[in-house]
C-alpha cells in the first residue's frame, strides 16, 4: 500500500545460519512471510520511531535492571528489539516435551544424590563432581521435599544450530531470571506493534503468575488450608528487582526482605501492621548461601536467621529447595544425557552441546589440542564470564586460556562453537541478521508447566555471540503460533 | 476467593513516608511561590531568607558557605540534591520509598512518580529567574498533584491507603503551620492607618493564595476582615483541606477506623496526641493566640506534629527492623 517504502529487508543476509524469520520450515502457515510484509509495509524510518517509543515506555514504567560497575549503579532498559521471533506450534511441542523430560531429570538427579545415591554408586558420573561440587549441600541429605521437586522454577538456556536443531546449552536450576521480560515484551509489542500480530493467534504468555502461585501453594506444609506466600527479595538495590516486583505482583503476594521474615520455634512469621502472621512458602531469590546466617554466610544480612531450621522442620516450604546449584553446574551439564537416560529410560528430546570434561583427560587432551577451534567455559560462572572463543580469540588471549586451564583442568569444559541462529534485528545500519539463544521456563510443583515461548536473547553486536543482559544482549518478543495460528488471516 | 489483607509494617511505613515526602515537595513550591510574592524590591535577600527560616534549615544553609542571597536560597530548595529539604531530595526519597512500594501501589502511580523524579532531578538554573519561576513552582504542584489524583484513583483502599493518608495529613498539617510562620519572619509593612491595614492584608491575601485558600477564605469571611481571620481560617476551619483541623480530625478518623475495620491495637498513644492537638487549636480564641505569640504557638503545633508521626511509627513501623534506628520517625518530621 506504502510503494514508496523501499523493502527494508533488502539489504538482510542470514549467511550460513538458520534464520528465524527467513529460512522456510514447514507448519508455520506463512506467519513469517505475513510479519515480514507488514514490516515492510511499515518501512525502516516508522519502524525506528515506534522502536524508540517502545524503549522510552521501558524506561517510564522502569522496567530497568541495575549495573554495577566502578562503585556506579545505573539504572538501564534490556533493550528490546521489535522484530518478534516465531517458533511453530510443532517446534514448541517439542521444546516444551525436551524441557518437561529435562526439569524431571534434574529433579530425580536431586533426589538421587541426597538420599540413595544410585547415580553415583552405578557410576554414571564421577562421586567427586556431586559431592566435591561447591553447591552440594550437606544440609540436605535425607530432606524430604513434597512431590520430589527440587527445582520448581527453571530456566533452559537453548539454542538452534545451523540446521535448525535446537540444542541446550545450559540449566538454570537456582533462581533463573528473566521471565518477567517475556510478559512485559509482550505487553509493549501488542501495545506498540498491534498491527503486526493482528489477526495472528499466538500462544498467551500472561499466565505465568496464576500457574507460579499454584505450584507454590502446592509445595506448602501440608495440611496448610489458604498458604501464605510471598516472594523473599534482596530490596531494591538487587539488579533484578523490577523481576521481583513483578513476580510479587503477578502472583498477588507480599514481596519481603529478610528484615520482613523472623523464625520462633522454627515457624517463619512476617511483620504486619497488626503483629506477626504465619508465611507457609517462600519463592526466594536469594542465594542459597545468604537464605540464613546461622547455618550458611554468618555476614548475610539479606536471609532469615533459623529459617533453615523451621524448613527442616517442614514448616515452610522454600523455592527452589537449597541445594540445587549442584545440577546446573556446566561439568554436570555434560553428563545430562546419561542421566536423562539413567532415571527416565529415555533418549533425551533436546541434545547438549558436545562437551569435553576438562577434568577427564581425553576430554583435556582434546581441549588442548583443538583450542582455536572451541569454547572454553569456567564451570562456575554464570553470566557469560570467563569464556574463551577460540576462533575468535587473539593467539594472546588463547595463551592466556590455556595457562588458565591447565592451572585448574577440573574447573573447565569446552564445546565446538555452535552456529548459533540469527533473527532479523533493527540496528544503525537497517535489519541485519543477530544471534539469539532462548530461555523457556519452567514451574513445577506437583507437575511441569512451561510457559509458551520464553525469552529470546539477542546478541546486539554483529557477530557476537554473548547474549547476557550485562554484556550488551537485548531481547525479542517470542511468538509461539497456536495450531490454527493463520485462521484469523483467512478470513480476512 | 478473596481475603482481608495484612499489610507488612514496612509497606505501611513505605507508604506514609511516600506521602509526607510527595506533599513536602508541593509545599515547598507553594512557599517558594509565596517568597516570591512577598519579595520587597532591594530587600530580596531578606524576604528569601525567611524561607530558611520557617523551614528551620540555618544550620544546614550556613554549612554550605552560602550567603544568604535570593538565589543562594532557590538553589537550596531547587536544586540542591544534597539538602533534605529540597524539592529534589524530597522526590528522590519519595521515589525510592515508592520503589520498595512497587509490589503495592498502582503501575500509574509508580511511572508518573517516575517521570515526576526525572523532570526534578533536571530543573535547570534559568528556570529559578523571573517569571520562570513561577512557572516552576506550578509544575511541581501539578506534578504532585497528578500523583494525588492517580492515587485516589487507582490505589487500593486497604490499610495501605489509610497509612498513606496519614503521612500526607501530617505533613499538610505542619507544612500550613510553616505557610503561616512566614508571616512572622517577613518585613512588617511601615505606614500606618488604613495604608497599613491593606498592606498587611496585601500580604496575607498572598499567604491565602499560596495555599491555594484565598477564594475558600472570601466565602467564608465576614465584611471587614482582620488578619486574625485570616489566622483562624488555615488554622481551624473546618471544611478548608489545608486547614490544620481539618488535617486532624481527618487524622482521628484514620485512626479510629485502622482500629475498628483493620483491628489495628496500638492507637491509643496516637489518639492521646490528637486530642491534646486539637485541644491545643481549639481551647481558646486565636486572638488570645496572636496576643500570645504566634510563631511560639506554630512550633508547638509543629513540635505536637513530630509526637503523633513518632507515636504512630512506634505503634505500626517499628516492628521490622527491632534493632531500631526507629528514630526516622523522630528525625525526618
Amino acid at each position: 500500500m506504502q510503494q514508496d517504502v523501499p523493502d527494508p529487508f533488502a539489504g538482510y543476509r542470514p549467511g550460513p545460519y538458520f534464520c528465524e524469520l527467513t529460512t522456510d520450515r514447514p507448519g508455520d502457515a506463512g506467519a513469517a512471510a505475513t510479519v515480514r510484509a507488514r514490516i515492510g509495509a511499515i518501512g525502516l524510518e516508522a519502524l525506528r520511531a515506534r522502536a524508540a517509543a517502545a524503549e522510552h515506555d521501558l524506561i517510564n514504567l522502569g522496567i530497568t535492571f541495575t549495573v554495577y560497575s566502578d562503585a556506579t549503579a545505573i539504572d538501564r532498559i534490556l533493550p528490546f528489539d521489535c522484530i518478534p521471533r516465531i517458533l511453530t506450534a510443532a517446534e514448541w511441542r517439542v521444546l516444551e516435551a525436551g524441557v518437561k523430560q529435562r526439569v524431571a531429570a534434574l529433579n530425580l538427579f536431586l533426589h538421587d544424590i541426597y538420599h540413595d545415591r544410585r547415580i553415583v554408586r552405578e557410576s554414571v558420573i564421577p562421586a567427586e563432581l556431586v559431592f566435591g561440587n561447591p553447591n552440594y549441600r550437606p544440609e540436605m541429605e535425607q530432606f524430604p521435599v513434597r512431590f520430589g521437586t527440587y527445582v520448581h522454577i527453571c530456566g533452559t538456556d537453548i539454542v538452534r544450530d545451523r540446521e535448525g536443531r535446537f540444542l541446550v546449552l545450559e540449566d538454570n536450576a537456582r533462581t533463573p531470571s528473566g521471565v518477567s521480560y517475556v510478559v512485559e515484551n509482550r505487553h509493549l509489542m501488542s501495545r506498540t506493534f498491534p498491527d503486526l500480530m493482528a489477526g495472528m493467534r499466538l500462544r498467551p504468555v500472561d499466565d505465568y503468575g496464576r500457574n507460579l502461585l499454584s505450584a507454590m501453594a502446592e509445595i506448602a506444609p501440608e495440611g496448610v488450608d489458604d498458604p501464605q506466600v510471598v516472594l523473599l527479595s534482596p530490596g531494591i538495590y538487587n539488579s533484578a528487582y523490577f523481576e521481583h516486583v513483578f513476580l510479587a505482583r503477578e502472583m498477588g503476594v507480599p514481596l519481603v526482605e529478610g528484615a520482613d521474615l523472623f523464625v520462633e520455634r522454627d515457624k517463619v512469621w512476617m511483620r504486619t501492621t497488626g503483629g506477626r502472621q504465619p508465611v507457609h512458602t517462600i519463592y526466594r531469590r536469594i542465594a542459597d548461601e545468604f537464605l540464613d546466617p546461622t547455618v550458611f554466610r554468618p555476614d548475610s544480612l539479606l536471609g532469615v536467621p533459623g529459617l533453615i531450621g523451621a524448613w527442616r522442620r517442614g514448616n515452610v516450604a522454600l523455592a527452589n529447595a537449597v541445594g540445587t546449584g549442584v545440577a546446573d553446574d556446566k561439568a554436570v551439564y555434560a553428563y545430562m544425557p546419561r542421566i536423562i537416560r539413567f532415571y527416565l529410560d529415555e533418549d533425551p528430546i533436546l541434545s547438549n552441546v558436545e562437551t569435553h570434561i576438562c577434568r577427564e583427560q581425553a576430554g583435556l587432551a582434546f581441549t588442548l589440542d583443538n583450542m582455536a577451534e572451541l569454547v572454553v567455559k569456567p564451570v562456575g560462572e554464570s553470566g557469560g564470564y570467563g569464556i574463551t572463543i577460540g576462533p575468535r580469540a587473539t593467539s594472546e588471549q588463547l595463551e592466556h586460556a590455556r595457562a588458565a586451564l591447565l592451572a585448574d583442568p577440573s574447573n573447565w569444559i569446552s564445546q565446538p562453537v555452535v552456529s548459533l541462529s540469527v533473527a532479523p534485528t533493527l540496528t544503525d545500519d537497517g535489519i541485519r541478521p543477530r544471534h539469539l539463544d532462548l530461555r523457556p521456563y519452567a514451574v513445577t510443583g506437583r507437575s511441569t508447566w512451561v510457559l509458551p515461548g520464553g525469552l529470546s536473547r539477542v546478541a546486539l553486536k554483529e557477530g557476537s555471540l554473548v547474549v547476557n543482559s550485562s554484556q550488551g544482549g537485548g531481547s525479542k518478543d517470542t511468538w509461539v503460533l497456536a495450531d490454527d495460528a493463520m485462521a484469523g488471516e483467512v478470513l480476512r | 476467593m478473596t481475603r482481608d489483607l495484612a499489610l507488612l509494617a514496612r509497606y505501611a511505613e513505605g507508604l506514609f513516608w511516600m506521602a509526607r515526602y510527595v506533599e513536602r515537595a508541593e509545599n515547598m513550591a507553594r512557599l517558594v511561590d509565596v517568597t516570591q510574592t512577598f519579595e520587597s524590591p532591594g530587600r530580596e535577600a531578606e524576604s528569601w531568607f525567611a524561607l530558611i527560616r520557617i523551614n528551620a534549615d540555618e544550620t544546614g544553609f550556613a554549612k554550605r558557605g552560602l550567603a544568604p542571597t535570593a538565589d543562594a536560597v532557590k538553589r537550596f530548595y531547587l536544586l540542591d540534591r544534597d539538602n533534605p529539604t529540597s524539592v529534589p531530595a524530597s522526590l528522590e526519597a519519595a521515589r525510592t520509598n515508592a520503589r520498595t512500594l512497587r509490589p503495592l501501589i498502582s503501575t500509574e502511580m509508580w511511572t508518573q512518580l517516575n517521570i515526576f523524579h526525572r523532570d526534578m532531578m533536571a530543573i535547570d538554573e534559568a528556570e529559578l529567574q523571573g517569571d520562570l519561576l513561577s512557572r516552576l513552582c506550578a509544575r511541581i504542584k501539578e506534578g504532585v498533584q497528578a500523583h494525588t489524583g492517580i492515587t485516589e484513583g487507582t490505589f487500593f483502599r486497604d490499610q495501605g491507603w489509610l497509612f498513606y493518608q496519614l503521612g500526607r495529613l501530617i505533613e499538610r498539617a505542619d507544612q500550613t503551620t510553616r505557610l503561616l510562620d512566614i508571616r512572622y519572619h517577613l518585613l512588617v509593612p511601615t505606614g500606618s492607618g488604613e495604608e497599613l491595614r491593606v498592606a498587611e492584608l496585601t500580604q496575607w491575601g498572598g499567604v491565602l493564595r499560596a495555599a491555594a485558600g484565598y477564594h475558600a477564605f472570601r466565602r467564608v469571611a465576614r465584611p471587614g476582615f482582620t488578619p486574625s481571620d485570616v489566622v483562624s481560617f488555615l488554622l481551624t476551619d473546618a471544611h478548608f483541606p489545608r486547614s490544620v483541623a481539618l488535617c486532624i480530625e481527618q487524622i482521628e478518623w484514620i485512626l479510629g477506623r485502622l482500629r475498628s475495620r483493620w483491628g489495628l491495637r496500638g492507637t491509643v498513644s496516637a489518639l492521646e496526641r490528637v486530642e491534646e492537638l486539637r485541644a491545643g487549636l481549639m481551647g481558646r480564641p486565636v486572638d488570645s493566640i496572636i496576643a500570645d505569640g504566634l510563631h511560639y504557638f506554630l512550633d508547638g503545633v509543629q513540635r505536637d506534629l513530630i509526637l503523633l508521626a513518632g507515636e504512630i511509627g512506634t505503634a505500626f513501623f517499628r516492628d521490622w527492623r527491632p534493632l531500631a534506628e526507629g528514630a526516622q520517625v523522630q528525625t525526618q518530621g
